[in-house]
Parts: structure tokens; C-alpha cells; sequence
């Protein structure tokens, strides 16, 4: 009771934080989130039900749980508890996105470019956003290694927005990018669908002759080859290593890729945009490739024409692990808003429709075994809505990374930058923002100028 | 277990279908029963009917449904006037990255005389998507330059300009910016300086023209010298000069916003807002012009890094407690003016505090923008004599649960099928489905 009171005193004398007085990334919290609408996703919704969480863990979910000493006890009565949003498609926290300078670089990785101080990590966290996969472009057949990142905001060490334990995941691209880019923009293979194809064919005919040299070489005690860190990834695409996220619309293309990695012996495969996936569905579900699709975006370019915002229940009723991502760091903070549209567009039930930003991206991202839903041991990576996470009226209260309140609405104030870059404008005016992040820093202009 | 579930209610669902879709509008005389009413100037009436004849509203309330009428049942669900998006390229751009369906831009910074009109697509898929939603008219706006163009408010309906056209147009001024672009923008500080004085002088300078060109026509037609030499721009310009006709004037940053007012301020013309991203900063200042604001994207990013994450969610809200009379638009660059209620929904949600609560909402997206249209006298609300242009959803139109049951447009009813509904009804359940890999190599 005391320890309750202390808690409301607390609140009542919160103040505007600054992003500074957060912990550090290793901070692992203590909470007891009381009384809420839980949205396990897994085991159905709780009404009146607990949370608590130790060390950064789940440790309980019930009716009446008693605080531990020394743990602070939330009220959140009237409000729903909700695992955090996993978005496996963004650009944010990256200081760049594509290395288009091959159609195979599959030698760079996004943890090197990554920036934790975007301020768009703490409008992500206002949407109950706790992971997200911060990708390669879609500039090349073969992209560079993603990272996959907590939104631990309020260290500037990039290393502490990694996901420990995430397995590795690389960008792979089909369609109207990498076919502009390289065939268009600098006469090289591929130019077509067509093309595409080759480009993977004999990239893993490749790189499985150089495992195989490898291979051979350790068995046999003979020095190694020299090591290439493009056909290295490659080969550890092969071994199943590293998980595979495709950018591609067309159904045409998805078979297409099914197919190469059936001959390769590929298994774990997630489409990202996939628009024309619900062509596809059975094929999808018999391949057991997962599909992270926009809730309802198209029109954006003529290989997206022929979507429809049914996407995401088609492709769930015909039993495909689907997600809905953002690509966008405007979406990114609403993907709660994207999922619910699927009440709309096809009737989801509460679950399926959350799964789709929680669970299901877990899946894709192979860290479903830590995040993605209210489970006792996973990671206490939580959202506090005000009302349902699925009505148009809520508004994200509070969110919780490994147990630690990184966003409290309440404490929200002006200017939340972690870092003020010396150099910008006083008053940096942004109203363009990006259009598909997928090609951030591939010029355009050349490549149309070029046409 | 839980697929096959759905598949059952899929299956229970089908008698509705079978005797087959609408493809066609539906004309004729319809009377609506067993519905609630929000009129949004009259209140809510919790249950009555309305009744549509000669594409007009003719009854609201306790009416019998005339004889031959078409009883359209609401089944206890809601009817509200047809949304309006006030500002779109609906109809002007079909497939964003193609150059050839883009017709919102001609070459040249000052071209008013372009219509909007003349080159909207009646066809475009994005007429029935958007419709679904409640969407039934929207502003279809020319970009780009300083004078790009003459907006024009359309029924997302009809198969002839004439016939989509609701009533209003508006020459558009994209007012100069004085800052950066965005982070792309690596123009030196001195050349985006001198950009903006030279776009601000050029506006000048038309403007100037347009004023000379205005009296020149007026002395002419007083002596009943002839017609003037063709200046189509001028042409373009002139009902503006005269206050027949309102000046759109996108403008976003809180500078730019204060250099537009003091620009308009003495230039006696009828002018609308619109954008104005950074309002909230200087809300007093616009309510002190007197002019309405038509904001949005609602659901946009804050303008400066150092801005709260919500504040394009609170504009609306900040604006109308400033007292800036506040209509919403999309914008939206997937063309997603179907998003138009959750654009609705946003403002709502973090502006219910502020005192912008749903019905203001509601009328943000109805009323508030046909009066800044000056076509109040037709739309916006539900009332006899107006256009029968309305639609029924089973609930609150901004809730994303809710599903849309009725569209009519000039009294006309719409088909309830789109491109994407169609796709979902193919697709749902393939024929044929899974065909192993062996036969089809066979």
C-alpha cells in the first residue's frame, strides 16, 4: 500500500524528462504493471490482470499478484497491456541504407551504419514500437546483413540498441530496383525478372563451391583460401545461417525466388512488401516463407498496382506467417493502427490482427522465443495503451524495454533529441520526407537522366 | 482449427453474394430505414429514415418511405454526409512513380489556367477504393510552382468532368518557401536565400500584372472596347482579383505561414489555407486573419526534430482552439484517400483534451470543409434539399472495425465493389489452389 502511494507521489510530481536521465542500455527493469487489459496474443485477452516483471523478464501474469519488495507498482487500470510492436521493415536509427554500387553486397552490414541517436527511435517508442529490423536498401538482388535493434533510447553506443541473440538476417531484392539500378542505371545484369533469377543461380553456385573448398581445406588440414566475406555470407545463407527478408511485389518473382532456394536447399524465407502475395498464398504456406506486407499501400509504382489492402488476411487465412511492417519512419509510430485496419479489410480477430505487429514479425526475425508476445520468461518489452490498441481513439501511455519505461507520455516534453547536431540549422524545417525508404541514397536523378 | 473457422463464416457469408454484386450506379428513388441519423449541423437523430429522390435529400426523420421506393435497410446503422478529403491529387496521378499517369504538374512556375478539371481520370481505380470508406468528394489539387494550377472539388463519381465537378474551384499558390527542402536539400544557405527572394518577387510581379490586367478588362468592358488580348495566366487570375473565386495557398513552415498572411493581408481576395503543417506554432496569428486552415497530413511526422512526436496529430486540435475554422485532408502519396476518417480518428485521439472531440472531428471532414468551399448549401450535412450524398456504416466511421454499407453520391447508389475488394474475393480461397510442382513440369 505505501509502496502504491509512493508510486502515485511519483507520478504526481513527474516532470518533462530529459532523454539523458534515462538508464543506461543495460539497465533491466522491475515493474508491476496492475491491473490491466492484458493482450497476450498467444493465450487470448485477460481482463483485470497483472504483470510483473523481474530483471527485465516477465516473471508473472495473473489477477492479484503481490508487489515484490522494492518494485514499483504501476496503475494501469482502464488500460491495455499489449507486447511491444515489432516492426521487420524499417529504415530509422541508420546513417546509411544502400551500397548499390553491385548487385551482390552481401559483405556489408547495417550494424555499422547504425545511428542511436535518431529522434525517430523515441517517436517509434511513442507508438509502443520495442524492436525493430532496420534493413538494407532494395537497390541489389543481394543487400547487406540487417540488424535487428531494441529501442533501448538514451545511449549513443550503437552496440546498445542490439538484439542479443538475434539471428543473422540479410536483404535480398526483386523487381523494379534492382532492374533500374543495375540495368538501367549502369548496363549490368540484371535488367530484367529474368535476370534476377541468374544473378541468384550462380551467386549460390558460387558460394557453395566455395564452402565446399573450405571445407575440404579444414578436413584435410591444408591452409585455407582466402576468405571472402561476400561469398562467406553467401555460404552462410546456405547453412541456414542467416535468414533470408526479400523485398518483392510481384507473384511472378516469389515463385521465382521459392524456386531457387528449393534447389539450393534454403528454408527460412520472409517476403517483405510481398503485395502480390496473396497470389501466391498456398505456395507460400507449402514453402513455409513468411510474408511482412503494408497494411494498404499501392499505386506507389506500377509493380504495385494490382495490390489490395486484403493482403494481410488473405494471406492469414490461407495459414502464411504474415507481419505488417512500416518502411516508413511516419508509419513506424502506428503500426498498432496498421493492424487494426485489418478489422476492416477482412474481419481479423483481436489476436490475428496484434499477431501481426508482435508475434508474427518475432517469428520472421527468429527471436519469437523472447519477444512477441505476454508470456512468463520472455523479454518484458511492453506497451501501455489508453483505451484498445485496435481503436482509432487510444494513444500509447507508456513503453517498456527489458522491464525499463523508455516513453511515458506523461513525461513526454519538447525537444527529446539525444544529440543536437552542431553544424544543423537552429530551426531544421522538414516537410519532404522521404518517399520509399528501400532506395535512400541511390540517386535517382542519374539513374532517370540516364534513361 | 481457427482457419478453418474462418472459412466456415466465410462459406456462411456467401448467400449475400449470390445474387451477385452491383457494378453499376444505382439510380432511383431509395428510402433508408431503421437508421440513427448524424445530421452534424441538427444533431443526432437515434432513429428514423431518409429518404432519396431526384438525387436529393427529401425526407430526414419520422418519413414514410414513398411508394416504389428502394427500402435500403441500415439495420440500426448510422448514416452521416459523404466525407470530403480537401486535398488530393484524386484523379491526377494514378501510379506514383510513373511519369505518365502524372498529371498534377505542367512545366512552368506560374500556370493557373491549368484545370484540374480537364485532366482528372473518371476511371481511376482509387474513385471505388476511396468510396468504400465514406469518402464520397474530394479537392483534387495541381502541385508544383508557384501558381501550378486550378484545384477543383469532385464527387468521386461520374464519367464526364461536368458530372464529377461539386461546385467549386480555387487557383492554387504554392506560397515561396524560405527554407531547406528536407535533408536532401544541400543547396548553400545563400542559394536557398536567393531562390526564395526570386520565387517572392515573381509572385509579386504576376500579381502585379494580374492587378493591371483586371482594370485594363474593366476599363475595356465600361467602354465596350473589345476583348482583351489572350493572357490566359492573367485570364486564370482575375475572378480571384474580383473575390469570385478563393486563393488556395499551400504554405507549411511557421515563417512562411507569417510571410503568406502579411502578403495576403491588404490583397483583398478570398483566400484558404492549406497544409499549414506548422500552424500550432503561430495558431493566435492565423485566428487573427480570419482565414480557415485545411490541415493535414493529420498522421504526418513533426516538421522539426526537436517537435513532440504528436504534434501533426494535435494541429488540427491547436488550430481550432486558437479559433481557426479547420477542414483535413490527406495528401496521402499512396493515395490513400480512404484514410481520410483516421486522419479523423488521430486528431481525436490527441486532441479530445484539447477540446477537439469527435463531432468536431466529423465536421472537419463534412461541413467545415464545404463551407470553406462555399458549397454548404449542398453538402456537408444531413438536411433536406441537399445533395444525397451520404453513406451508412455500422458504427463509428473513424473506428477501423467498422465496415461501410451504403455509399450514395447525388442520390445515386454505389456499387460496394473496388478493385481490391475484388482481388480479396478471388484470391480469398484460389481456384485452383495448390498444384504440386510435379504436375505442372509434367
Amino acid at each position: 500500500m505505501r509502496l502504491a502511494l509512493l508510486s502515485l507521489l511519483a507520478v504526481a510530481a513527474a516532470s518533462a524528462q530529459t532523454p539523458l536521465d534515462l538508464p543506461p542500455a543495460s539497465a533491466r527493469g522491475d515493474v508491476l504493471l496492475r491491473g490491466g487489459t492484458v493482450h497476450t496474443v498467444t493465450a487470448g485477452t485477460l481482463p483485470n490482470t497483472d504483470v510483473l516483471v523481474r530483471d527485465g523478464r516477465i516473471a508473472a501474469v495473473g489477477p492479484g499478484l503481490d508487489a515484490p519488495r522494492g518494485v514499483r507498482v504501476v496503475d494501469v487500470s482502464g488500460r491495455h497491456v499489449t507486447p511491444g510492436i515489432i516492426d521487420a521493415h524499417s529504415h530509422i536509427a541508420l546513417s546509411s541504407v544502400n551500397e548499390s554500387t553491385n548487385p551482390i553486397v552481401a559483405e556489408v552490414q547495417m550494424r555499422d551504419a547504425v545511428n542511436p541517436a535518431d529522434v525517430g527511435i523515441y517517436r517509434a517508442l511513442a507508438g509502443g514500437v520495442t524492436t525493430i529490423h532496420v534493413m538494407h536498401g532494395s537497390a541489389n538482388p543481394v543487400g547487406g546483413e540487417n540488424e535487428t535493434l531494441k529501442l533501448r533510447w538514451g545511449t549513443l553506443d550503437p552496440d546498445g540498441l542490439l538484439f542479443e541473440g538475434a539471428p543473422r538476417t540479410i536483404k535480398f531484392a526483386l523487381g523494379e530496383n534492382p532492374t533500374r539500378v543495375h540495368g538501367r542505371g549502369r548496363g549490368i545484369r540484371p535488367s530484367t525478372r529474368m535476370g534476377i533469377e541468374q544473378v541468384y543461380r550462380e551467386a549460390f553456385t558460387e558460394a557453395r563451391a566455395y564452402a565446399a573448398a573450405q571445407d575440404a581445406a579444414r578436413r584435410d588440414r591444408q591452409p585455407l583460401p582466402p576468405i571472402d566475406r561476400r561469398l562467406q555470407t553467401l555460404a552462410d545463407i546456405l547453412s541456414g545461417e542467416v535468414l533470408v527478408h526479400c523485398h518483392s511485389y510481384r507473384a511472378d518473382e516469389i515463385l521465382m525466388l521459392m524456386r531457387v532456394f528449393e534447389d539450393f536447399g534454403i528454408e527460412r524465407l520472409t517476403f517483405q512488401h510481398a503485395n502480390e502475395a496473396f497470389k501466391v498464398a498456398p505456395e507460400l504456406t507449402a514453402f513455409g516463407a513468411g510474408a511482412s506486407v503494408f497494411a494498404d499501400w499501392g499505386s506507389y509504382k506500377f509493380e504495385v498496382y494490382y495490390s489490395t489492402a486484403y493482403n494481410a488476411t488473405i494471406l492469414t487465412r490461407n495459414g502464411v506467417r504474415t507481419s505488417v511492417n512500416s518502411d516508413d519512419a511516419g508509419l513506424l509510430r502506428y503500426l498498432y493502427h496498421e493492424a487494426a485496419k485489418m478489422q476492416r479489410y477482412g474481419d481479423l480477430s483481436d489476436d490475428e490482427a496484434l499477431a501481426l505487429v508482435t508475434l508474427n514479425p518475432a517469428w520472421q526475425l527468429g527471436i519469437d522465443d523472447r519477444v512477441g508476445s505476454i508470456e512468463v520468461g520472455k523479454d518484458a518489452d511492453l506497451a501501455v495503451f489508453s483505451a484498445s490498441p485496435l481503436s482509432i481513439y487510444t494513444r500509447v501511455d507508456l513503453t517498456l524495454v527489458d522491464g525499463v519505461v523508455r516513453f511515458d507520455r506523461q513525461r513526454d516534453g519538447d525537444d527529446q533529441r539525444l544529440y543536437v547536431d552542431p553544424e544543423a540549422e537552429v530551426a531544421e524545417v522538414l516537410l519532404d520526407h522521404d518517399g520509399e525508404r528501400c532506395m535512400a541514397g541511390v540517386d535517382l536523378h542519374a539513374l532517370v537522366l540516364g534513361e | 482449427m481457427r482457419a478453418l473457422v474462418a472459412a466456415l463464416v466465410v462459406l456462411s457469408a456467401a448467400p449475400a453474394l449470390a445474387q451477385g454484386p452491383q457494378y453499376r450506379a444505382r439510380a432511383g428513388t431509395f428510402a433508408l430505414t431503421d437508421c440513427r441519423i448524424e445530421t452534424v449541423t441538427r444533431g443526432t437523430i437515434p432513429s428514423g429514415t431518409v429518404v432519396i429522390a431526384d438525387g436529393r435529400i427529401a425526407a430526414v426523420g419520422d418519413a414514410a418511405p414513398p411508394a416504389g421506393a428502394r427500402v435500403v435497410p441500415c439495420d440500426g446503422g448510422t448514416v452521416y454526409p459523404g466525407m470530403i478529403d480537401a486535398g488530393t491529387l484524386f484523379g491526377l496521378q494514378e501510379i506514383g512513380s510513373q511519369a505518365e499517369t502524372r498529371d498534377f504538374d505542367e512545366l512552368g512556375p506560374i500556370t493557373p489556367q491549368m484545370r484540374a478539371l480537364t485532366a482528372i481520370n473518371p476511371s481511376t481505380i482509387h474513385a471505388p477504393i476511396t468510396r468504400l470508406s465514406g469518402v464520397t468528394t474530394a479537392l483534387s489539387v495541381p502541385q508544383g510552382g508557384t501558381l501550378p494550377g486550378t484545384a477543383a472539388l469532385v464527387d468521386l463519381h461520374g464519367y464526364t468532368p461536368d458530372q464529377l465537378a461539386a461546385g467549386f474551384e480555387g487557383v492554387v499558390v504554392v506560397f515561396p518557401r524560405s527554407g531547406r527542402r528536407g535533408r536532401f536539400d544541400r543547396r548553400p544557405q545563400e542559394a536557398i536565400d536567393k531562390a526564395y527572394k526570386e520565387a517572392v518577387e515573381a509572385l509579386d510581379a504576376v500579381w502585379e500584372d494580374a492587378l493591371l490586367y483586371a482594370q485594363i478588362d474593366s476599363a475595356r468592358t465600361a467602354s465596350g472596347s473589345g476583348e482583351m488580348p489572350y493572357q490566359p495566366e492573367m485570364a486564370a487570375l482575375l475572378p480571384v482579383l474580383r473575390g469570385e473565386r478563393a486563393l488556395l495557398v499551400e504554405v507549411n513552415a511557421a515563417d512562411d505561414i507569417r510571410a503568406a498572411l502579411e502578403w495576403l493581408d491588404g490583397r483583398d481576395v478570398p483566400a484558404v489555407l492549406m497544409g499549414v503543417a506548422e500552424g500550432w506554432r503561430i495558431a493566435d496569428e492565423i485566428a487573427a486573419s480570419g482565414l480557415p486552415a485545411i490541415v493535414g497530413p493529420v498522421t504526418g511526422l513533426p516538421t522539426r526534430p526537436s517537435d513532440r512526436y504528436d504534434r501533426a496529430y494535435q494541429n488540427p486540435a491547436l488550430l481550432a482552439q486558437a479559433g481557426v475554422p479547420v477542414a483535413l485532408r490527406t495528401v496521402d502519396r499512396m493515395q490513400n484517400y480512404r484514410n481520410l476518417p483516421f486522419h479523423a480518428g488521430f486528431a481525436v485521439a490527441y486532441g479530445a483534451d484539447l477540446g477537439f472531440d469527435r463531432q468536431a472531428a466529423l465536421a472537419a471532414v463534412t461541413i467545415a470543409p464545404a463551407r470553406i468551399f462555399g458549397v454548404d448549401d449542398r453538402m456537408g450535412s444531413i438536411e433536406v434539399g441537399k445533395d444525397a450524398t451520404l453513406f451508412v456504416a455500422d458504427g463509428d466511421p473513424f473506428e477501423p472495425a467498422t465496415e461501410v454499407t451504403a455509399v450514395f453520391i447525388d442520390g445515386l447508389q454505389m456499387p460496394l465493389v473496388s478493385r481490391q475488394t475484388e482481388l480479396y474475393e478471388e484470391y480469398l480461397d484460389r481456384t485452383p489452389g495448390l498444384v504440386p510442382t510435379a504436375e505442372t513440369d509434367r
